[in-house]
């Protein structure tokens, strides 16, 4: 694997390798924290220009625990989206001896430009590009998920309902999921509000929730990345969308998930993130691991060029 | 000069005599002219409606010379320059620089579009009076680029030219609907994440604009049409006896959405690509006459503004060097029409609407503006040879004929693969 | 292709080394595979261990892969299993895997059990020595001395993993 840059990508052969290597480091690092040699002497460059401290950090440890050399460019804001070429940005840091660019961007598809335009060498891992994808997001909420329904290594989420609720339209974690859940053999369906869910069937959660799913993730209102408000109020939302304590307690043996940062109150109720079924503190726990597994496989050892 | 053996767009082949600029004679054909055309189809030199010459402000991606180089080696003899320069063409004076560009030039005709709004900017009319009697005696006013949105501006503009007989050019893109958008709204942008631009956007100005043009009197001509329902809203326009003409590009008639699945900035236009079946139904449009002509929109862009992530990069794709190749392809080589209707979407028709009564006509007392295609010549595209800018999406692609020479008012502008001076 | 070892040879190079490793060994010890294969030949030493001695033999697997110094020669493989029952502290450890050959994959296992603990004694049991060593690093206890040469591949089947036991020569 050269990159990483979209779920679709990913077959479930490997997709399963990525989960059982994720796994593997998970356990290892359960007593103690430990550091590896693997990337070794390899320069890590995480080049962020949205605002994210806690996937850059994510992504940070990860190379660090594998040895890595890091830098980190945050070029957050405005200021720098539009003066700053992105051809020019990664020719400098390649010039700097950088192995692999992670990289988020505002622009869907950034990712996969660096990857094949011919701008660098580096292996690509896409953090998050516009409203397109978030690869790594996916693979550890399917980790999570198989670790939540007790499923052992070498297996996918065959047979699992798993629904996922919110701003389909605007959120690159969803489409990830959308991407790979299925390549594991999960049956998915998005459902919310139709002007940000399109072809969902249902009025709202409690009609969904009928379906008795597996799993349910709940997707950020994401008021930011919307130019012009595609629903009525927060208050309607959470009436109709949001996962509440009367919800939680209708799907006792629903699993709960969130990509976080949480609105609590909005798309989810503290009851639901705090509830014996929230898988919310192991996705993140979960987010170091994956990642892990991921720069240890681009960068840790000779891969073929696509 | 005797051109001889020439094969005409009507199938009939004759010897062309040109004096002094002039078609003087057209005749039964011989064997001994000046230069042989016995293998050659001749038609009247191709007019745009729709090029991007970006000089004034702009002569990183193309300037008028080099522009003209390009539409003289893709046979055309005629330009019609949009006003989104810098300075804006808005003024009496912007537009004779273009046109006094062109002059000197001196390769095809160069006549300049005036902004219908000073600026660009949708709010106020432009002095559309001084263009229409200045040095560049400006027909056609387009905002092409921007869409006059504000509805009454667009009837207030479509009522002040219609006593002077000018045509309003219009590019139709709601912009509520279109905010921040990228890619048609559809499969591409379900696939790549981008922010879809949907074709009612188009469709809804179109049909509003044409309501408009009935009620003013005013003609109407619809930019780039890029959809199905926007055919068919033309077509109902055009039973109505509504004053609209339309036009396509080269783009739109061989390109679809999907081009655009691996982020290549080279297929970011506006407006956007669509689907296989819009692509079908603008090219029976073509064919039935309800779309008028093709019109290139060439729109270079020099390749910093290309080489970006698809947000940033700019909208656009040339087109002058390879537009007679598509439409040859689509209405000859694909045996969907003739070499007829051909002449009449690349030269008369525009031509016409245009008001540019010296072209599109190849007739006895007509200045001599002729396209000369050699219809074996095979091509391959490796990119753009004259202009400026190499944002071209037919890199690559094979086509079926070529322009070998372009006679612009009675001399060869281009001739043999070679644009003169 | 050639076979060198067969299924019944190897049986009985197991239960020889099985001896071997209880001679020298008269307190407890903890039996670590390599994987993919030395976990099989691990397993196959334990058994042995135990029908002669009748005591447990405790076995289990360390994963190198993450400790390699050879990486950019190597295609990267996924992270396979480790299992270490009890702690490595003060105890001896014998590493087992099925060829010894420059000895890299030794000196990675070798830094994954220090980063695990400290052992008191670490000794290497290994099916086949085909030579070539790159560092200074030697076998224990040996099933087979092989000498090859470089472009010569030597493979170890197992039963678990390729359905029969035998060494070949390719």
């Amino acid at each position: 694997m050269r990159h990483l840059l979209s779920t679709d990508e990913l077959n479930r052969e490997t997709a399963i390798e990525i989960l059982d290597s994720a796994s593997q480091l998970s356990r290892l690092n359960e007593d103690t924290t430990r550091k590896f040699p693997t990337l070794q002497g390899k320069t890590v460059v995480t080049l962020f220009y949205e605002d994210s401290t806690r996937t850059r950090i994510s992504f940070e440890l990860a190379a660090k625990r594998l040895s890595a050399d890091v830098i980190n460019f945050s070029a957050g804001g405005s200021a720098v989206n539009k003066g700053e070429n992105l051809k020019d940005t990664a020719q400098t840091l390649e010039a700097l001896g950088a192995d692999a660019l992670i990289v988020r961007h505002s622009a869907s598809g950034a990712s996969y430009n660096l990857a094949h335009n011919g701008w660098t060498s580096a292996a690509i891992v896409n953090a998050g590009d516009g409203t397109n994808q978030h690869p790594t997001q996916a693979l550890l909420d399917a980790l999570s998920l198989r670790q939540g329904f007790n499923i052992d290594d070498g297996k996918g989420l065959d047979g699992k309902k798993i629904l996922i609720v919110g701003d389909i339209l605007h959120s690159r974690v969803a489409r990830s999921n959308l991407a790979l859940l299925p390549t594991l053999g999960a049956e998915v369906e998005a459902v919310g509000p139709g002007s940000f869910s399109p072809g969902c069937k249902y009025a709202n959660l409690d009609e969904a929730l009928e379906t008795k799913p597996d799993a349910v993730m709940m997707l950020r209102v994401q008021k930011e990345r919307m130019n012009q408000p595609l629903i009525p109020s927060d208050k309607e939302y959470s009436r109709f969308w949001g996962l509440t304590e009367q919800r939680v307690k209708k799907v006792p043996n629903c699993l709960i998930l969130h990509p976080g940062p949480m609105n609590r109150g909005l798309e989810i109720s503290t009851y639901a993130a705090e509830s014996n079924n929230s898988l919310v503190l192991s996705q993140v726990k979960n987010g170091l691991a994956v990642r892990m597994a991921v720069l240890s496989m681009i960068l840790g050892g000779k891969n073929e060029t696509i | 000069m005797r051109l001889s053996s020439c094969t005409l767009a009507n199938g009939e082949i004759r010897d062309l005599v040109i004096e002094n600029q002039i078609i003087v004679g057209i005749e039964p054909a011989s064997k001994n002219g000046d230069l042989d055309c016995s293998s050659l189809r001749v038609l009247p030199g191709f007019v745009d409606l729709h090029t991007h010459l970006r000089e004034p402000g702009f002569e990183q991606s193309e300037t008028v010379l080099t522009g003209s180089q390009a539409a003289a080696s893709g046979g055309y003899t005629a330009l019609f320059a949009m006003a989104n320069t810098q300075p804006v063409a808005d003024n009496a004076g912007t537009v004779t620089q273009v046109a006094e560009l062109g002059e000197a030039a001196g390769l095809v005709e160069v006549r300049p579009i005036g902004a219908i709004t000073k600026g660009l900017e949708g709010k106020q009319l432009s002095a559309m009076g001084s263009m229409f009697n200045s040095k560049a005696q400006v027909r056609i006013f387009s905002d092409d680029g921007h869409c006059v949105s504000d509805a009454a501006l667009m009837k207030t503009a479509m009522e002040y030219l219609q006593p002077l007989g000018g045509v309003i050019a219009q590019h139709a893109q709601e912009p509520t609907l279109t905010l921040g958008s990228q890619v048609n709204e559809g499969e591409i942008s379900r696939i790549t994440g981008l922010k879809g631009w949907p074709s009612s956007a188009e469709e809804s100005i179109i049909l509003r604009d044409a309501l408009l043009s009935e009620q003013t009197g005013c003609r109407l001509h619809v930019c780039h049409v890029t959809s199905k329902l926007g055919v068919e809203l033309i077509r109902w326009a055009k039973q109505r006896g509504f004053p609209v003409t339309a036009e396509v590009t080269p783009h739109h008639l061989v390109l679809t959405e999907l081009e655009a699945k691996n982020y290549d900035t080279r297929f970011k236009v506006n407006p956007p690509l669509r689907t296989q079946q819009d692509t079908e139904a603008l090219v029976e449009g073509l064919v039935d006459g309800t779309i008028d002509v093709i019109g290139t929109d060439h729109a270079p862009h020099a390749s910093d503004a290309k080489q970006q992530q698809w947000d940033a990069a700019a909208f656009g794709m040339t087109g002058l060097e390879q537009a007679y190749q598509v439409a040859h392809k689509v209405l000859v080589h694909s045996g969907l029409s003739d070499w007829e209707r051909l002449a009449e979407a690349m030269s008369s028709a525009p031509a016409l609407i245009g008001g540019v009564s010296n072209h599109g006509r190849i007739e006895v007392g007509q200045e001599a503006n002729l396209a000369f295609i050699d219809p074996t010549k095979s091509l391959r595209v490796e990119g753009n040879v004259y202009s400026k800018s190499a944002n071209n999406p037919y890199t690559g692609m094979e086509f079926a004929s070529s322009v070998v020479h372009t006679m612009f008012r009675g001399g060869f502008s281009y001739k043999d693969g070679e644009v003169k001076k | 292709m050639k076979t060198v070892l067969s299924e019944s040879d190897i049986a009985r190079t197991i239960r020889r080394m099985a001896h071997e490793i209880l001679e020298r060994n008269s307190g407890p010890f903890l039996l670590l595979g390599i994987p993919t294969r030395g976990v099989s030949i691990a397993k196959a030493l334990a058994e042995a261990i135990e029908s002669i001695s009748a005591d447990t033999c405790e076995v289990g697997q360390v994963d190198v892969g993450l400790f390699r110094d050879d990486r950019d020669t190597r295609k990267a493989k996924p992270i396979a299993e480790t299992v270490i029952p009890g702690s490595v502290d003060g105890r001896t450890i014998i590493l087992v895997d099925d060829v010894l050959f420059s000895g890299r994959t030794i000196r990675a296992a070798l830094d994954a059990l220090s980063s695990f603990g400290r052992p008191a004694m670490v000794q290497l049991a290994v099916l086949v020595d085909r030579g070539h060593r790159e560092l200074p690093i030697r076998a224990d206890y040996v099933g087979k001395n092989l000498p090859t040469s470089l472009s010569e591949k030597v493979r170890v089947k197992t039963m678990a993993d390729d359905s029969e036991d035998s060494v070949v020569i390719e």
